[in-house]
């Protein structure tokens, strides 16, 4: 057992857990934030994508411990008040269906268009579909989840 | 996953350090393999001894003539370096398109090479570059350091803490990815440079990387893709899966060489 202290959503943290848990599990278990997913488990669907020290993480591959001292974001953490521009596409695009890849597609979302940005590069449709490699979604056909990103790249 | 020991190392002899005090320990350095080993049960160290945050692990230097990346450089960081592209845009491009971009912010340079998976992308590009593999103890040619699927030269608690090589002339990778997993079903890297050229594929040959000595010879006197078209692949030690048999794979590596070679330019 471990004592693990992080920031998450701005709020300083701190639990004592098994060293092998895994940050998802701290996100959801200890902290009580559930808007972060677990879809598969094995790196694949991106449902657990959470931002570790500004950048976009798988949070079931990762321990918690290996977190420590770490500044996090959920998805609880990204509206400030009003909707964050990329919540607020996915709403209007209809960028979702059952909602359940929604968290982790708007963390990716977040990232790619944060990354783009910085390194001067255009977002276009071509790069979002390649972005959104580690981020699965068995109901839109994902049309719209790239549609809504597009939007929120014109945005943030 | 099974009940393990979590230690931060603070540089490389404190990680040799807590590795020789673990009963069964092992090195975590992105994780992006070895916790989803862990999580089935495949693996089940003792202790996990965390490299991913030392400092001196971490540096990049591509001033010519040599490229050095530090074992704890992640794969984000390489595709995204000017440095590097500035020398040898085609190590960038590898990076970029290991895994998805959320693995790529996590995985380390260091961690593909140790595991040496026969799938990945970093260990053709070590060996068509001659690259240098440095470790805590001492530095090992690529051409020793990997000796088949899952093996390398290192030996228990030996850590490696970069890797380098010098710019080659012309250097590109060319990869057929699983249109599901994304590894290399084969992966070729094509090098030219102060040693000749050097071939490696990866993903096809059913023992890990290796190199083509015929397309080697081929493309030292006729540096072009047509100087390849002479040259027989065999199916003999090619991987056979439901993916594609020996046959298909044979075929892939002349192709993925021809587009790398095609590449470089
Ligand atoms: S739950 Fe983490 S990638 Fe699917
Ligand atoms: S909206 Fe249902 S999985 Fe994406």
């Amino acid at each position: 057992m471990s004592t693990v202290s992080m920031t998450v959503n701005g709020k300083v943290v701190a639990s004592v857990v098994e060293d092998r848990t895994l940050l998802v599990d701290f996100i959801r278990e200890h902290l009580r934030l559930t808007g972060t997913h677990v879809g598969c488990d094995t790196s694949q669907c991106g449902a657990c994508v959470v931002h570790v020290n500004g950048k976009a993480m798988k949070s079931c591959t990762m321990l918690a411990a290996a977190a420590d001292g770490a500044d996090v974001t959920t998805i609880e953490g990204v509206a400030n008040g009003d909707l964050h521009p990329m919540q607020k596409a996915f709403n209007d695009n209809h960028g979702l269906q059952c909602g359940f890849c929604t968290p982790g597609m708007i963390m990716s979302g977040i990232d790619m268009v944060n990354r783009y940005k910085a390194e001067g590069k255009t977002l276009d449709e071509a790069a979002i579909r390649a972005e959104l490699e580690g981020n699965i979604c068995r109901c839109t056909g994902y049309h719209n989840i790239v549609k809504s990103i597009q939007q929120a790249a014109g945005e943030m | 996953m099974q009940s393990t020991t979590y230690h931060k190392a603070s540089s490389a002899a404190d990680a040799a350090a807590k590795l020789a005090g673990a009963e069964d320990g092992t090195l975590l350095a992105g994780g992006q393999t070895l916790i989803p080993t862990m999580k089935q049960r495949l693996a089940a160290p003792t202790d996990l001894v965390d490299i991913s945050g030392i400092e001196e692990m971490r540096t990049i230097d591509a001033r010519p003539p040599t490229v050095t990346i530090g074992a704890a450089v992640t794969h984000a960081e390489v595709a995204a370096s000017a440095e590097i592209r500035a020398v040898c845009p085609s190590i960038c491009d590898l990076a970029s398109h290991i895994g998805d971009p959320a693995v790529r912010h996590r995985g380390t340079i260091g961690g593909s090479v140790a595991n040496n998976d026969p799938a990945a992308d970093y260990p053709a590009a070590m060996l068509a570059l001659n690259a240098t593999i440095k470790t805590n103890k001492r530095e090992i040619a690529a051409d020793e350091f990997f000796q088949g699927m899952f093996t390398t030269a290192l030996d228990e608690g030996e850590i490696i803490t970069s890797i380098s090589f010098d710019v080659p002339e012309k250097g590109a990778y060319a990869k057929f990815p699983n249109p599901a997993s994304r590894y290399a079903m084969c992966g070729v890297f094509v090098a030219q440079g102060g040693g000749g050229v050097r071939v490696a594929v990866t993903g096809a040959g059913d023992d890990g990387v290796y190199r083509n000595a015929d397309m080697e010879t081929a493309l030292a006197s006729n540096f072009s893709a047509d100087a390849l078209d002479g040259v027989t692949v065999s199916a003999d030690g090619m991987l056979s899966d439901l993916h594609g048999d020996a046959a298909y794979r044979a075929n892939l590596v002349k192709v993925m060489a021809k587009r790398a070679v095609a590449a470089a330019g």
